[in-house]
């Protein structure tokens, strides 16, 4: 991941960039993003007829294209976009272009080295990409694309052989697997989904379909002995390396560990749970009845609750968590079971800080942003603001914002909120 | 009653050669004792035979009342046998029971407003499909969408980089006319949400180009996501596999609000409404939508009303406007619909019977999906909508539901009614005021 140690955290606002000018530069400028560090400032740019670029504080990259789309920046600041040229696609990083031209590239993730990933279509078939060195082998079709924590290896759902149109027979005997690297696990599935590696990128494991009927979870390769109404999302305690996955048994949910059920609780809903890094606590949001949401850790469930909960978020530590929750139009924030005062038009993933004694959330109302902090509104607002990133001491946030069309890099104390 | 009309479907067919007495009995009781409420046992107990709801139904008017077509003859014939027989039916009974729940009843709910104890047939049917999917015996061709469903998350096969090429493209294609148009994919934060179904990219694309040329002259704030999850439609509801249908709206909503969206719009579909505010969306627990969803009814005549769009001439023709069950007796849209329809049009000529009691298309429900071997069921099954289609004597359709457009597009041809059937968007997209480009 980036040294946060090594940014600006001088507490003040600095404005970085006039972006309102721009618009007398370009034709057109598209959404903007802030990189990380709140350093840089990126759009798509329109600059003639049919043609296209990127744009980082104020410069255009050199080269123009026919299209620019899904600008990202990478966690280490650079821009990155999927640029088209006379019918072919490759990624642009910081103006740079990939070596190689594809069919078509899209989805770009990003690994904590800075590799850059991406999935990739060529010559009709599908894999993936990492730094633009492709699997050695493609297939009929890939999707649920995935990157190790390491950002070096890679997994997808693969479709491992080909079918006549409409041979249900065909399909149900599987022809679905998962591709590590591009190799293809022995075993094959009706329905391979959202593999997901373990901490040191090596094991990899994936909800399958094995029948119309019966889902289980999959760790390269090998099911659980136990099967399942359904199944979601597996995930890999960070230090044990047991599986856990919510499953669906006689029409409730409740969590499942390498096969096993391991809450004692059903929910009439069991999902994105998550492992705190120590792997002591197992944190989900949860329906603990029909239409109404939570968060639960280990189980037990918290007593606030919303007709819907999203962004589950876990503390360093792992014994906090906060999320989202949304009744209405209205969004809250809940930290540790209880709800912040105060209801949003839209609200974002909270954020912890390093220490684990501080959360943030970027929120809307009224069509302006800004960020909250344990539960306080920052003293000013924007038109546009981007996720607030913690200092690694803990005592300091970054706010890169836009305002009257400046976008401005603010680092504000804790005890400013 | 004799069941004298058995049609070949390969999906039927080697569904039911698997079938054992054990697991029929097993797997009806398992979803009768496990899935279904009180709802079904009332149902099945308070059913007074007074024939009341077969008149609603256009297959028993289709067939001049032939009575094993009325919504509680369609009862008889597969749940009222099941309990008759305490769950010891054979395969041969299940072949019937998936001929008639699948392609012989469109859910549409007609029936439901003519009973006087409030049967609804369309959930029964739902349950006898629920029944055959566990059972493995189901239609090939909805089948097949179903599968495509599970591995793409949209019902034409259709991979992941097709979907966003195919906007690009469209949006190229608008830039033609509009050179400043934009399809905004992926776009964070979006106040609307795009969504459709994926026949839209696979055969309509110019749907798309419209809707994004109307949202763009109206300045709508909008996205549509680079990933699954943008096909708002659901064939595994129909097809009786839940799970599945939980796992597309899951996909569905989250695209949403994982972009940060406000709203979800959605294309002129109608199942999919279903899928979204009644079914899937309270398989995954949400007692309503997690995330608003609004119908492009609504949001076209939001874009009129509030003058965002202009009208620069009315469509002259008389036009008649048919009443797509899942948003008209699901959602309630007629008010809106025909709001939206007298903006567009001089003459508009009403169907009879209309609104809430507008006769079905016969292609909803998952039927049309069942592909050719059924399509006379949904042919002969609806002389009746014909014939209402025929007396308004105007030469336009406006059907602002997919699965409608396809079953009134095949009527019209079979009884060669000469009529010309178009979306809203088709005719907002005509006759809208456009904006002067150099
Ligand atoms: S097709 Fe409609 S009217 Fe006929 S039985 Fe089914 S739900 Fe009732
Ligand atoms: S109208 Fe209702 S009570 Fe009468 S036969 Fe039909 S379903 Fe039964």
């Amino acid at each position: 991941m980036p040294d946060a140690s090594t940014w600006d955290w001088n507490p003040g606002k600095r404005e970085v960039q006039d972006v309102g000018s721009w618009s007398d530069k370009f034709e057109w400028v598209e959404e903007f993003h802030a990189s990380p560090d709140g350093e840089k400032v990126g759009a798509v740019v329109k600059t003639g007829e049919m043609e296209f670029t990127s744009c980082v504080n104020g410069e255009a990259w050199d080269e123009k294209f026919d299209r620019v789309f899904y600008s990202r920046f990478s966690p280490d600041g650079r821009l990155t976009g999927i640029a088209q040229s006379e019918g072919e696609w490759t990624l642009c990083v910081d103006g740079q272009n990939w070596p190689e031209m594809y069919g078509y590239i899209w989805d770009t993730k990003f690994g904590p080295d800075g590799s850059i990933i991406c999935a990739v279509q060529q010559d009709m078939e599908y894999g993936m990409g990492v730094d633009g060195v492709l699997w050695e082998k493609f297939y009929e079709n890939a999707n649920n694309f995935s990157v190790a924590p390491d950002g070096k290896n890679t997994a997808a759902a693969v479709q491992v052989a080909s079918t006549p149109q409409a041979d249900i027979d065909l399909f149900q005997k599987g022809l679905y697997s998962v591709a590590v690297n591009g190799e293809a696990w022995d075993t094959v599935f009706m329905n391979c989904y959202t593999p997901v590696f373990d901490a040191e990128s090596k094991r990899v494991a994936c909800q399958v379909r094995r029948t119309l009927y019966d889902y289980t979870i999959a760790v390269d390769g090998k099911i659980w002995q136990r099967e399942f109404q359904c199944v979601w999302d597996p995930c890999f305690n960070p230090v044990t390396g047991v599986v856990a996955a919510p499953v669906r048994l006689g029409g409730a949910w409740t969590m499942a560990q390498d096969g096993e059920v391991a809450w004692g609780k059903t929910f009439a809903q069991c999902w994105h749970q998550q492992f705190s890094a120590d792997g002591n606590n197992l944190w989900a949001i949860v329906a603990p009845s029909f239409g109404k949401f939570t968060v639960a850790k280990n189980g037990d469930a918290w007593s606030v609750v919303s007709p819907v909960v999203v962004d589950l978020a876990v503390s360093p530590d792992g014994n906090r968590a906060a999320a989202l929750g949304k009744d209405g139009y209205d969004y809250s924030v809940i930290v540790d079971g209880n709800r912040w005062s105060g209801s949003f038009a839209m609200a974002w993933k909270p954020v912890f800080s390093p220490d684990s004694s501080h959360v943030a959330a970027k929120v809307e109302k009224n069509g302006s942003f800004t960020v909250v902090l344990d539960g306080k509104p920052y003293s000013e607002e924007f038109d546009q603001c981007f996720e607030p990133v913690f200092s690694p001491c803990s005592q300091k946030v970054l706010i890169p914002a836009i305002k009257d069309g400046k976008f401005q890099r603010i680092v504000a104390n804790v005890s400013d909120f | 009653m004799t069941f004298d009309r058995k049609i070949e479907d390969v999906g039927l067919e080697r569904g039911v050669s698997r079938l054992t007495p054990e697991r029929i009995e097993t797997t009806i009781r398992s979803v009768l004792e496990g899935e279904t409420g009180a709802k079904l046992k009332v149902y099945a107990e308070t059913c007074m035979h007074c024939g009341l709801c077969s008149e609603a139904c256009h297959y028993y008017m289709s067939h001049d009342g032939d009575p094993t077509y009325s919504p509680a003859g369609k009862v008889q014939q597969t749940l009222g046998e099941i309990l008759r027989k305490n769950c010891k039916v054979d395969g041969e009974f299940v072949y019937q029971m998936a001929q008639i729940a699948y392609t012989e009843c469109n859910l549409c709910r007609r029936c439901v407003h003519f009973c006087p104890v409030g049967i609804d047939t369309g959930y029964i049917m739902s349950t006898m499909r629920r029944i055959c999917h566990k059972l493995g015996v189901t239609p090939q061709y909805i089948q097949d969408t179903a599968h495509s469903h599970s591995a793409t998350m949209n019902q034409m096969w259709l991979k992941d980089d097709e979907w966003i090429d195919t906007l690009q493209w469209q949006e190229d294609e608008a830039r033609d006319e509009l050179p400043d148009l934009r399809i905004p994919i992926h776009k964070e934060g979006a106040d609307i949400y795009y969504s459709v179904i994926a026949p839209e990219p696979k055969f309509r694309t110019q749907l798309i180009y419209q809707a994004a040329y109307i949202f763009n002259v109206a300045g709508v704030d909008f996205t549509m996501p680079a990933d699954p999850g943008w096909d708002n439609s659901d064939m595994c509801m129909f097809s009786g596999d839940f799970e599945m249908m939980g796992r597309l709206k899951k996909r569905h909503f989250e695209s949403a609000l994982d972009l940060k969206c406000k709203r979800i719009v959605m294309g002129e579909c109608g199942h999919a409404f279903r899928s979204i505010y009644d079914n899937g969306n309270r398989w995954d627990g949400w007692d309503m939508y997690p995330i608003e969803v609004i119908h492009s009814v609504e949001f076209f005549w939001d874009l009129i009303s509030s003058g965002k769009i202009k009208i620069a001439e009315k469509f002259k023709e008389p036009i008649t406007i048919h009443d797509p069950c899942n948003i008209i007796r699901g959602r309630g849209l007629m008010e809106q619909s025909r709001k939206l329809a007298h903006a567009l049009c001089e003459n508009v000529v009403e169907m009879t019977p209309n609104l809430e009691h507008n006769y079905c298309c016969a292609a909803g429900g998952g039927v049309i999906n069942c592909g050719p071997p059924f399509k006379n069921v949904r042919m002969t099954g609806n002389r009746v909508k014909a014939e209402q289609l025929k007396a308004t004597g105007v030469k336009t359709i406006l059907a602002p539901c997919h699965n409608c457009h396809g079953g009134l597009e095949d009527l019209v041809h079979y009884y060669e009614l000469g009529m010309d059937i178009k979306f809203f968007g088709d005719l907002i997209y005509e006759l809208m005021e456009k904006p002067e480009v150099e």
